[in-house]
């Protein structure tokens, strides 16, 4: 059971990393992040049932710090969104190498 | 003063800088919001916020200090009570009050929003305190968090600036990316040992129990999540343009204080927690540690934004900070937090001056801005070829003792081709340092070029001569301060061992 979860969560976090690198809208990639830490919730449970209750508490603070996250991760989008009309990443081309 | 974590009240006073500066940051808010808004210019309180903000600085400076007459009876818990986390902790808390000092007139000009400003400051710095000083893998990531989640909207805080906001949201998607694999070596690592306590953590590995596998899965995610927290190459992309696109004063801030705070973080975790998996760990350092160094070093020097330069110089350091984690004994690790602490005066007082430059829109940040600038303001001039001297590692400046530690420390543990390369790119880098100073000495400004205009009110002035003077005080006599981050360092002992040895050989 711990094996076949700790898999699972293993390949949710590699799409969600290959999300991040591979798409262009902001949105996306930020939907991405949130999966990954899901995973890494998955595996916080997971564990937990070996290790005791501490897992499921780890998950609540993850679950704060994504919502946090959110809220600033939001605002800056909305802050880029207004200056390029648009959220994608390849527009920005202000700032290289 | 003895604490036994007995009574509840003991884990108040372990806590009390951090405590002392949560809750001045919440005060400085709201003594921000009273002021009513009057747009296009700047907070009428502007000065009395910035000097409430050094004033917690300093409050919290003097617990920190009262904490070295602490002892805790318990070494191995949650929150640990020895002197490298206080010595970490004066690194942090001289960064934030330069930072708000050389920044005064920069906010007053680009009219930002100060309040909220110097409590993000602060409660980064609460952020980077708790990083320093727990044991806890989970309150790590909490204070990892903290402090990043500040350092994002410091990043985008001109939003009226759209490379303000572009810079922003790089440094957000790529930090959140990197809290992930942070926070999955932390699951990972807590699955195969059991415990989240880095104390205990050792002792797993030490005895042989706990899961291999799973355990290096762990640690190499740990590793990567702080390679990109340190920038070291190759997971430096995010550094150059979040430190470029961001206001000067949080650029500074976020190249000085917050890279200290990643690496006394990864110091803890990989010496505290890991030290039985050296053999493991040290080859990634050693290839981190020497293509950072490069890599950094030479696209510096193409570099035409002095801005754009110290970003690439900063990472470029992390690349000889590296050095010093790699070597892993108790002199290298005593001087990193000397470097650290050298390093943090240094770029602020860079990022000072190049703050008076750029003027009101950040307009000029090009080298060749700086023609002629040393004659128009010889103390100015001089001050900055001061900072870019101790930059480039120059004798007779702090960042010349402080190089010198590090190599000490790599020849210690036999790291003969990292030495070598650290003195070699060191060499380089005098090239783009030095470039700037030769324009603001050795050229003119173009006929009919206006002198630029310098707002430097006294106190902007007096921060940036006591840290120029801090500089050539440490570069001439380190003792007292070496002295100190060795205390600091003793904790960790010696790493790399015997085992070690053989390896270099």
């Amino acid at each position: 059971m711990l094996v076949e979860a700790l898999v699972l969560s293993a390949i949710l976090f590699v799409i969600g990393t290959f999300g991040v690198l591979l798409r262009k809208n902001a949105i996306i990639i930020f939907l991405c992040i949130e999966l990954q830490l899901n995973a890494v919730n998955l595996s916080f449970v997971a564990f937990s049932r070996f290790l005791g209750i501490d897992g499921q508490l780890f998950v609540f603070f993850v679950m704060t710090v994504a919502a946090a996250e959110a809220a600033v991760g939001l605002a800056i989008i909305i802050s880029v969104f207004r200056h390029y009309e648009a959220v994608n990443v390849n527009n920005f081309n202000l700032l290289k190498w | 003063m003895t604490l036994d974590f007995v009574s509840r009240a003991d884990f108040i006073w372990a806590l009390l800088p951090e405590i002392v500066l949560s809750c001045w940051a919440m005060a400085i808010l709201l003594v921000g919001v009273w002021e009513k808004e009057r747009p296009g210019l700047p907070p009428r309180n502007l000065r009395l916020l910035a000097w409430l903000s050094v004033a917690g600085l300093a409050a919290t400076a003097g617990v920190n200090g009262w904490l070295y007459g602490v002892s805790g009876t318990d070494a191995s818990g949650m929150i640990a009570l020895d002197s490298f986390r206080l010595f970490a902790n004066w690194i942090f808390l001289l960064g934030a009050a330069l930072t708000i000092l050389v920044s005064l007139p920069y906010i007053a000009k680009q009219r930002l929003q100060a309040g909220e400003f110097y409590t993000l400051v602060l409660l980064a710095t609460v952020g980077m305190m708790v990083m320093a000083g727990t044991r806890n893998l989970i309150l790590l990531f909490l204070a990892i968090e903290t402090m990043t989640i500040s350092a994002y909207v410091l990043t985008a805080y001109h939003r009226a600036d759209r490379r303000s906001a572009e810079a922003g949201l790089k440094y957000f998607i790529l930090g959140a990316f990197s809290s992930a694999f942070l926070l999955y070596g932390i699951a990972l690592t807590w699955g195969a040992t059991g415990s989240v306590n880095l104390a205990e953590i050792a002792q797993t590995i030490e005895a042989g129990a706990g899961f291999t596998g799973l355990l290096m899965a762990g640690m190499a995610l740990l590793g990567v999540g702080f390679a990109f927290k340190v920038g070291a190459v190759p997971f430096h992309m995010w550094a150059p343009d979040a430190y470029e696109g961001a206001p000067s004063p949080s650029t500074a801030f976020m190249a000085a204080a917050v890279k200290a705070a990643s690496f006394a973080a990864l110091l803890r975790v990989f010496l505290e927690a890991f030290p039985g998996l050296y053999e493991a760990w040290y080859p990634v350092m050693w290839w981190l540690a020497a293509l950072t160094m490069l890599v950094a070093n030479l696209i510096a020097l193409s570099q035409s934004s002095v801005k754009r330069m110290l970003a690439y110089s900063s990472v470029a350091h992390g690349g000889y900070l590296l050095v010093g984690v790699t070597a892993a004994n108790e002199f290298a690790t005593a001087s990193v937090l000397f470097y650290l602490l050298v390093y943090t005066i240094m770029t602020i007082g860079a990022f000072g001056i190049v703050m008076i430059v750029s003027g009101h829109g950040e307009e000029r940040l090009q080298v060749d801005d700086y023609a002629g600038f040393g004659w128009q303001q010889p103390v100015l001039g001089v001050l900055l070829t001061i900072f870019l001297l101790a930059l480039a590692g120059f004798p007779g400046t702090a960042g010349f003792m402080a190089k010198i530690f590090l190599l000490q420390g790599a020849v210690e543990s036999q790291l003969w081709t990292l030495a070598i390369l650290l003195a070699l790119t060191t060499v380089v880098s005098y090239y783009y340092y030095l470039r700037v100073a030769w324009y603001m000495w050795m050229r003119s400004a173009d006929a009919g070029e206006p002198a630029i205009p310098v707002v430097a009110p006294g106190i902007v002035r007096f921060t940036l001569i006591g840290s120029a003077a801090v500089m050539i005080y440490l570069g001439v006599l380190p003792g007292a301060v070496l002295e100190g981050a060795i205390s600091a360092a003793e904790h960790f002992g010696v790493v790399a061992g015997e085992a070690f040895m053989g390896l270099a050989r």
